[in-house]
């Protein structure tokens, strides 16, 4: 399988802290993957240096077959070049319809000029209703997304990131806060989404990264510590020292 | 079209039936075509302040749509009226140059025409010389153009360079305050080339006009403002709705997460933030022609916070709640200061509205803030809850 996103050698300080210590990890063109580690281990900064959030000191960000770096690109260029991420806290537009929200998402030209003479047309209103199936919601598009659930709210968020039909989508702790039931079906959409693209889940809970049955990579101080399956890496001393240790010794 | 967007906007036909409505009556009301109960210069008050609703629109798209908390609207709406004032002055000053040179045994030569119009538009600064920038006043064409291009222009530069800079909130409000601050204290000096703190005046005189009376005039502007607010209005209205609606309304709820989605946040803001400057300059040059006289502190900073409560006691986001609140609170206003309250008598002491308006606008504006956040506007809500 042919790399998606080359990290190589990526390092970011903040006032002396080192976040992210020469971190080098690539994900793969249609691939689930689940990213570990302690708080302070460098999830989210990763996930900002990737979305151009946060600019490193040094080391690359490669991105698809033509190998376009990403640094030097400001965060909407780098969705729109197919990098999709949900953030920890469910941001969906609450004032708005899902389907407006939906709406918004949609792969369609973002340009200020075409987007004030936007139509609505069938094709749109197809995909719309495609990805409300998808995410549980498709009997919900008239309501005001600030009405959902908190479940129902990180569905809505991760539809929102499927309609960008992005080629990888960075999804930060999508069971927080979820009943079973709900933990269930965000799996669900999770594995189905990674047939098609990559799908890359930083996650506290090991319960529900077992659920994902997926490679797993553990940070640690900002680097990679251990990675392979969910049973090779919690085999792994080191990994039970750091991480693990604390609750299971 | 037109059709599926006012049937999905109805706010917008009633709006505009009620603007229509009011135009009608005023109209039979004033003295140049009806039974002249209202006096010509009540007709300019009213004039005026359709042009001030036209901006608190501007505005409310601006800060209630797309979250940009601007304080200094005021400053494209002052730049209006002065490229406007400019011609207005310009022409006026000729028309009675050649009148008063046709009287000469020798015809007058050109130099000698724009020498004594400096000399009566510029001797009150000390000056007869034209400054550059006057050089297309004599175009009504030309500056007509620059009503729209100058304070567009500045929005562009000014947005651009803020915007870029992701300057969000708080800061870009002192940003936007200083940048009226530093046009109004520019134009006051008397070498700006616009008049110093004398401003531009006559510009109730319309030149080409000089035989129509004023309140022919100025029912002729109460109409083009009504116009324009109409206009203004459905403009809006349609860049708020659908797509590009959702886009700002995202911007103000969740900067971060539109950016995520591939938006590029800063042309969104760049373009609000420039097509209301334009609104509010053209709002701007109607108004200073039914005023009569612009001079640098109408657009002082105060200007535009005041442009800022009227929107907030109007009700923000929704555009007829920036009418509703810029005619309710700019008339109230000009009735209080205007000597029209009457004064209260306590004993101890007397109120005179004329130096107490303030301190009750700005308890009405805390007021607004903390209990009805929705503002006048909110309260049609409950009758359209109640009806549904």
């Amino acid at each position: 399988m042919s790399t998606l996103l080359e990290v190589s050698g990526v390092s970011v300080t903040f006032d002396g802290f080192r976040a992210i210590n020469n971190l080098s990890i690539q994900f793969a063109e249609a691939e689930l993957r689940a990213i570990i580690g302690p708080n302070g281990a460098g999830k989210t900064t990763f996930m900002d240096i990737v979305t151009g959030k946060t600019k490193p000191d040094e080391g690359t960000v490669v991105w698809g077959e033509r190998n376009i770096s990403l640094l030097g690109m400001s965060e909407s260029q780098i969705a729109m070049e197919g990098i999709g991420r949900k953030f920890q806290k469910p941001t969906v537009f609450e004032d708005q319809t899902v389907r407006q929200n939906l709406a918004m998402a949609l792969k369609n030209p973002r340009g200020p000029f075409s987007v004030l003479m936007h139509k609505k047309t069938k094709t749109n209103a197809a995909r719309i209703e495609a990805i409300a199936e998808q995410i549980g919601l498709a009997d919900q598009l008239r309501r005001t997304a600030g009405e959902l659930s908190h479940g129902q709210k990180q569905w809505l968020e991760i539809g929102m990131l499927l309609a960008q039909e992005p080629r990888l989508l960075l999804v930060d702790e999508p069971a927080a806060g979820m009943t079973v039931e709900e933990r269930e079906k965000t799996t669900d959409i999770l594995r189905e989404a990674a047939k098609t693209r990559a799908v890359v889940v930083v996650e506290h809970d090991m319960e529900f990264v077992r659920r994902l049955d997926c490679k797993v990579t553990v940070l640690h101080e900002g680097s990679v510590l251990a990675e392979g399956s969910l049973n090779h890496v919690t085999s792994n001393q080191t990994v039970i020292d750091v991480y693990l240790g604390r609750g299971h010794a | 079209m037109r059709n599926s967007f006012i049937a999905q906007n109805p706010s917008v036909l009633w709006f505009l039936m009620a603007l229509a409505g009011f135009t009608l009556g005023v109209t039979l009301l004033s003295e140049a075509t009806g039974i002249a109960f209202l006096s010509t210069s009540f007709v300019k008050t009213l004039g005026k302040t359709l042009c001030l609703c036209l901006i608190a629109v501007a505005m409310d798209v601006v800060w209630g749509y797309c979250g940009i908390l601007s304080l200094g609207h005021f400053a494209f709406f002052g730049l209006g009226g002065y490229a406007i004032g400019m011609w207005l002055m310009y022409a006026r000053t000729e028309v009675i140059v050649l009148e008063s040179l046709a009287g000469q045994a020798l015809p007058a030569t050109p130099k000698e025409v724009s020498d004594a119009i400096g000399n009566q538009i510029f001797g009150v600064v000390g000056s007869s010389e034209f400054p550059w920038i006057w050089a297309f006043a004599d175009s009504l064409f030309l500056q007509l153009l620059m009503v729209v291009l100058v304070p567009g222009l500045l929005a562009l530069v000014f947005g651009w360079l803020a915007f870029r800079s992701r300057v969000t909130g708080v800061y870009l409000s002192i940003l936007t305050q200083a940048m009226t601050l530093a046009l109004s204290l520019y134009l006051f000096q008397n070498d700006s080339g616009l008049r110093g703190n004398n401003g531009l005046s006559g510009l109730q005189n319309i030149p080409g006009f000089e035989d129509t009376s004023q309140a022919v005039i100025s029912i002729v502007f109460f109409w083009a403002s009504a116009l324009a607010l109409g206009l203004g209005y459905l403009f809006f209205a349609w860049i708020v709705s659908g797509k590009m609606g959702s886009v700002i309304k995202g911007i103000r709820d969740n900067e971060a997460r539109v950016r995520f989605l591939g938006y590029h946040v800063e042309s969104y803001k760049l373009f609000v933030f420039t097509i209301t400057a334009v609104v509010s300059a053209i709002a701007g040059a109607l108004y200073y022609p039914q005023a009569g006289i612009i001079n640098p502190g109408e657009i002082a900073p105060i200007a535009s916070i005041y442009l800022a409560v009227w929107v907030a006691i109007g009700g923000r986001g929704r555009l007829y709640g920036a009418v509703i609140g810029a005619a309710f609170v700019s008339l109230l206003s000009s009735w209080f200061t205007g000597g029209g309250a009457p004064s209260v008598p306590l004993g101890f002491y007397t109120i005179q509205w004329t130096d107490w308006w303030l301190v009750l606008l700005g308890f009405s504006f805390v007021a607004v803030t903390l209990f009805f956040p929705k503002g006048i506007g909110g309260l049609f809500d409950r009758l359209v809850r109640k009806q549904a």
